[in-house]
């Protein structure tokens, strides 16, 4: 693994959200440096999502503070919320690509939108970004067209097309099985690499996760409780930690309590 | 029971403060649109080219009808005479208009309705806003902008092929003299009619594609339904709202006018 900057893009203080009676998030802390492959692991319903939206303003946090590369993003902060916003893009967990549009079109409709580069400065860079995630073949096919492989290359395409410093990923493996799982780490770790951007993801495959991430952090119950390295998230005793991470063992020892015969009836 | 009055009245006039502060963000966001003009005329290619056969049909018959029923009643008095003078100001100040309207509203606006409400549900209304990228101004603003060219123009079509329609039944069919049809429909119609039917056009324009707009885009406030079935909902919401607030603004409208 490489050395990862010292530097912090992201803080996270004291994140509060609720929907009407359910309280979701309940003072979520955390860190991310510049530059590193940040990962928040948790359960199914752990409220990661709701976590990951509200760093990217999608949704508004009940109480707490997030600072992007040291400016507060506010209700108030409108100049420091369009400058990440320019400055950061989101990968969904179903890619969110415009079925309407081709693969090109899609690339190009960020650029398009928040850049004055011409239409053929547009086109090159959107080309570029097919390139580079090797799926230029297709540029003419609409997302229906392209497998879920293709369709995912191009989401990340289009995140990255804005030369972005930071990326969310929203469960980037969610229903996928391991080969394909292994290959969208894979993939994301590549390219972090390549491009040089924070990735900040949110999964439940704690696998993957430990081998491509630099950090992780695991989300229970509302609140962070755990963050580290990936080796010091294997050695921890924390018991969330390690049922968690131990789900599998867990599940086989249940599976034999199941599968063993029942005592001799002696009466 | 009162309170559920109060209750009932709050909520729609809140949904009548929200419906108007989502028009109006739109318009404003149009503004600050990139690439705005392109979207028009996409959005008036949907409204207009795509909704043509509707409106050639629609206005055809209905100027057939009108001319048949006209020639009867016209009959009766021995002023078939002005079977002209009669298509000619049913179809401008208050036909047109309103018919012409409620088809867009079952065509382009039921499409427009589901094609948000769909994008909602996809999160790509979300996605623009993570690009940093007004959706109101990318999605709704063209469509918006586009109603004011678009609507007047098939309205006016509308007109056309309905007099020509009423020519047919009433020259062809009932025998009265094309010339005097004619001659009859351009001493009737002033240019305040046309007017009125230009601004009668624009505003149902705007109503109806803005509510469609509204309901498609909080697709997701649905509380009885979610996915596809809070899609279907809301395009059903938008085809009546609008058709609704048409009639109501036409009747504000000729109140007015007339």
């Amino acid at each position: 693994m490489e050395a990862v900057a010292t530097d912090l893009l992201l803080q996270v203080e004291d994140l509060h959200k609720s929907f009407e009676d359910r309280r979701v998030l309940k003072g979520v802390n955390f860190e991310v440096p510049r530059g590193s492959l940040f990962t928040v692991l948790g359960p199914s319903g752990a409220g990661k999502s709701v976590l990951l939206k509200c760093i990217a303003q999608v949704l508004s946090p009940d109480a707490g503070t997030i600072r992007f590369a040291g400016r507060e993003l506010g209700e108030e902060q409108a100049a420091a919320r369009r400058d990440f916003q320019r400055r950061s893009s989101f990968l969904f967990q179903n890619n969110a690509l415009f079925d309407s549009l081709t693969a090109l079109e899609n690339v190009a409709l960020p650029l398009e939108q928040t850049t004055r580069l011409s239409d053929r400065e547009i086109r090159e860079r959107s080309l570029e970004a097919l390139r580079q995630l090797e799926i230029e073949d297709s540029a003419a096919l609409y997302p229906s067209q392209l497998s879920g492989g293709m369709q995912k290359r191009l989401a990340l395409a289009r995140a990255i097309v804005t030369r972005p410093e930071l990326v969310f990923f929203d469960e980037p493996t969610a229903g996928l099985d391991p080969l394909r799982r292994n290959a969208v780490f894979t993939m994301i770790a590549r390219y972090q690499r390549q491009f040089g951007f924070t990735a900040l993801v949110v999964t439940h495959d704690v696998a993957e996760a430990l081998v491509a991430s630099d950090r992780v952090a695991l989300l229970d119950q509302g609140r962070i409780c755990f963050e580290g390295t990936p080796s010091e998230f294997s050695a921890s005793s924390h018991p969330v930690v390690r049922s968690f991470r131990d789900s599998a063992e867990a599940l086989g020892l249940a599976i034999a309590a199941i599968r063993r015969p029942p005592p001799f009836d002696q009466s | 029971m009162l309170h559920l009055l109060g209750r009932q009245t709050l909520r729609i006039v809140m949904g009548f403060g929200d419906f108007a502060l989502f028009t109006g963000r739109s318009f404003r966001a149009a503004a600050h649109s990139r690439r705005l003009i392109r979207r028009v005329c996409r959005a008036i290619y949907e409204q207009g080219t795509l909704c043509l056969p509707v409106i050639l049909i629609v206005g055809l018959f209905t100027g057939l009808v009108l001319g048949l029923q006209g020639y009867y009643v016209l009959n009766r008095f021995g002023s078939e005479g002005l079977l002209g003078a009669l298509v000619s100001l049913c179809l401008v100040r208050e036909m047109a208009p309103v018919l012409a309207a409620l088809m867009l509203i079952g065509q382009a606006g039921s499409a427009l309705a589901a094609e948000l409400g769909i994008q909602r549900n996809s999160e790509q209304i979300v996605a623009l806003e993570t690009m940093g990228v007004s959706s109101h101004g990318y999605l709704v603003a063209p469509r918006l902008l586009a109603a004011l060219v678009a609507f007047p123009l098939q309205t006016a079509l509308f007109v056309a092929v309905g007099l020509w329609g009423g020519s047919l039944s009433g020259s062809l069919l009932l025998g009265v003299e094309s010339g005097l049809y004619w001659s009859s429909v351009e001493e009737a119609v002033r240019s305040r009619d046309v007017r009125e039917c230009f601004l009668k056009a624009a505003t149902f324009g705007l109503l109806a594609i803005s509510i469609c707009a509204y309901h498609g885009f909080h697709a997701d406030r649905c509380r009885s339904a979610t996915g596809a079935r809070a899609v279907s909902a809301a395009t059903t919401r938008a085809v009546v709202h609008s058709c609704i607030m048409v009639l109501v603004a036409d009747y504000v409208i000729t109140s007015f006018l007339v």
